[in-house]
């Protein structure tokens, strides 16, 4: 059977899978279409969360950062998991006591003010947008590239699942769809990774492959990988950061407060029956999140020695040394087609040579190898996973696997965004702002109409990105960590920041961090409108961009803690509520009362 | 509960809660960033220390540290008798 068919038939069995799981998990009260109904065991909302959490970014972008940058990618992997440290112990149980519906709604009612719970709102928004748009591209590459529709109709088909299972079951329809979304991922993950593992290394296990020697060899795969890619000048593995030890420390830190302040998580905690499940489900989420975010490491350098060493036969620079154009494998013709791969013979010799054009070094060694330039003028990052079955010589099925996971993993995203940007509108706008005396079934009634109008913005957002999305996807993390994180953690473990102090925090965290990211990539990042350059040396202390929601963070925690010293304190009343949420005990279901 | 029992439980959370984030944090921002370089000399089978910590270990010691806050909450929770049901 050939591969078209056969991504047909995977992909269309595991939508089948979620549109039966639609029809089961019907929503029929707010509290189902909020929060499931608050019955959710912690081991599945665990995997739920681990599928929506994990993106496209997570499955197909991540390995290849990895390959890329080595050491220096670490932030991403100790800043999306270290967050859930956070979660588990400083917010998911207390919020779960409290026993709200969303995140706004308990910054409302914690700070006593309709002002901070639509300023909540906001930034829940401006986060979950940026975030969402980048999955909608992500479902519509990934059919035009596997399915051989036109993106387009490719994004409509993953508008119109996503909107079968979020508008009719809600929080109870994505839950149970995360699951098996999950399952469908992890899967998809890791048999390419335990096949490329035993290829280089004879161990199945990739957290342990990357740790062993290269088979028939005295190395080990991050020596050898060392050893490979600073012979053609590029840099170290396994020590050289992407701009600095200060920044990598900041970035790691505000991708870590970004995860635990992202209203999408933060809400699946609110699903579990009881307090006690809240911490325990925030560490079954990290099990499952691990079983890739370990991976991860060793499919990036196992991906980038295999493409290494395909197109560097022999020694550096000796006449064999590097593979014919005529003789590559399949795999690199068919990845050529796509675009995500580009040759070049600038030397004419017939051979490719793939080398750090940027290192003034090797381009001195390489005019002596009669070599004209870099000649992989494109190697995509997201090549690392999406052809890591062809490289390894696996089936056709495993193939049409990674598409269907890929797929899973940026659906199950776009729709816990989705439903939290469609509950901040009508629970926390229209029920609990504008019109507070609507019935439960018009407010469920205003929650699918709500939803609707997410899917169909993230759609129009999807078919017309604007020039901004790839830039603020990242960003998402730092507007998190500098606006609702900290409101969050005062509320709960600050019983005497009143209002006025909370609301000043977020405003000028957010502000702090959209004013650093504007002046380097400019304003609404339209090219030229920047005051500052985008360079290292124009950075503060050389933290890039992306990497400062955490000093917003820290910007919104001192204007509060100032704000609150010169401001009166909460009343008594939500100083109670305050010691109320603090223990665990009288839990009751999730209300929207 | 009263006033004083209730701030007692809540002093036992936060000891708890600060011994976890410091564990959290030499794992991750210390032995994966910080000090990196100098664990880097000492090889844990084919992974230089530092490395591993930054790519693998802080990991697996988050995951440890949740569980185990969620269990040690627990045993306080019943002493403290305000755990659920």
């Amino acid at each position: 059977m050939d591969l078209t068919t056969l991504t047909y038939i995977v992909v269309g069995a595991t939508f089948a899978l979620y549109l039966g799981i639609a029809v089961w998990a019907r929503a029929g009260s707010t509290g189902e279409f909020y929060v499931a109904g608050g019955g959710v065991h912690p081991v599945a909302n665990g995997m739920a969360t681990g599928a929506d959490w994990m993106s496209a970014a997570s499955f197909i972008s991540m390995a290849g950062l990895i390959a890329y940058n080595g050491y220096g990618a670490s932030v991403f992997l100790m800043g999306w998991t270290g967050g859930y440290v956070l979660l588990a112990m400083l917010l998911a149980p207390y919020l779960r006591k409290f026993g709200k519906f969303t995140v706004p709604e308990f910054i409302g009612d914690r700070y006593y003010s309709q002002t901070a719970r639509i300023v909540a709102v906001v930034c829940l928004i401006l986060a979950s947008i940026t975030y969402v748009i980048g999955q909608m591209k992500g479902i519509g590459v990934a059919f035009s590239r596997f399915l051989e529709t036109d993106y387009d109709t490719g994004l409509f088909i993953g508008m119109g699942i996503v909107f079968f299972y979020s508008v009719l079951g809600g929080m109870k329809g994505i839950t149970y769809t995360q699951i098996a979304q999950y399952v469908v991922l992890i899967f998809a993950y890791t048999v390419p990774a335990v096949f490329i593992s035993l290829n280089i290394t004879g161990n199945p296990f990739p957290q342990l492959g990357l740790g062993s020697t290269v088979t028939g060899t005295e190395l080990t795969v991050l020596e050898k990988l060392n050893m490979v890619i600073t012979d053609l000048g590029f840099n170290d593995y396994t020590t050289s950061t992407m701009s600095g030890k200060l920044d990598m420390f900041v970035y790691t830190l505000t991708l870590m407060i970004g995860t635990a302040g992202l209203p999408h998580v933060i809400v699946r905690f609110f699903t579990v029956p009881k307090v006690a499940d809240a911490r325990k489900s925030a560490g079954w989420a990290l099990v499952f999140i691990a079983a890739l975010y370990t991976t991860a490491p060793a499919v990036g350098a196992m991906a980038r020695l295999n493409l290494m060493q395909t197109i560097q036969i022999g020694e550096v620079g000796s006449a064999e040394g590097n593979v014919k154009y005529d003789e590559a494998p399949q795999w690199f013709r068919n990845w050529e087609k796509t675009g995500l791969l580009k040759f070049e013979d600038k030397n004419g010799d017939g051979r490719i040579q793939y080398y750090n054009e940027k290192n003034p070094e090797m381009v001195k060694k390489a005019a002596e190898y009669g070599w004209a330039g870099n000649e992989m003028t494109k190697v995509d990052l997201d090549i690392m996973v999406l052809a890591n079955p062809e490289i390894a010589q696996l089936p056709n099925w495993v193939i049409a696997l990674v598409v269907a996971g890929g797929l899973a993993a940026a659906l199950s995203t776009a729709a816990g965004l989705l439903l939290a940007i469609a509950s901040a509108i009508s629970h926390d706008l229209l029920k609990g702002v504008f019109m507070p005396s609507i019935s439960e079934k018009a407010e469920l009634n205003a929650g699918r109409v709500a939803m609707i109008g997410a899917i169909l913005m993230a759609g129009y957002f999807g078919l017309h990105p604007p020039g901004f999305a790839a830039g603020t996807v990242a960003i998402a993390f730092g507007l998190a960590a500098a606006s609702i994180f900290p409101a969050l953690m005062m509320g709960i473990f600050a019983k005497k920041v009143g209002s006025t102090a909370a609301i000043a925090g977020m405003v000028s965290g957010i502000g702090v961090t959209m004013l650093y990211v504007f002046q380097h990539k400019g304003i609404m990042f339209i090219p030229g409108t920047e005051f500052l350059g985008d360079m290292g040396a124009n950075w503060f202390f050389g933290i890039s961009p992306n990497a400062f929601g955490a000093v917003g963070a820290l910007v919104n925690f001192v204007v509060a803690f100032a704000i609150a010293k010169v401001t009166a304190e909460p009343p008594e009343h939500i100083q109670h509520l305050v010691e109320e949420i603090r223990i665990p005990k009288g839990a009751g279901a999730a209300t929207g009362h | 509960m009263s006033n004083k029992s209730m701030a007692e439980y809540w002093k036992a959370n936060l000891r708890l809660l600060t011994l976890c984030l410091v564990i959290w944090f030499v794992a991750s921002f210390g032995f994966g960033i910080l000090l990196a370089e100098p664990l880097n000399s000492i090889m844990l089978g084919g992974y230089p220390l530092g490395f591993w910590f930054a790519q693998q270990g802080s990991i697996y010691v988050f995951l440890v540290l949740i569980f185990f806050y969620a269990w040690r909450m627990g045993k306080i929770d019943r002493e403290y008798d305000v755990h659920e049901d």
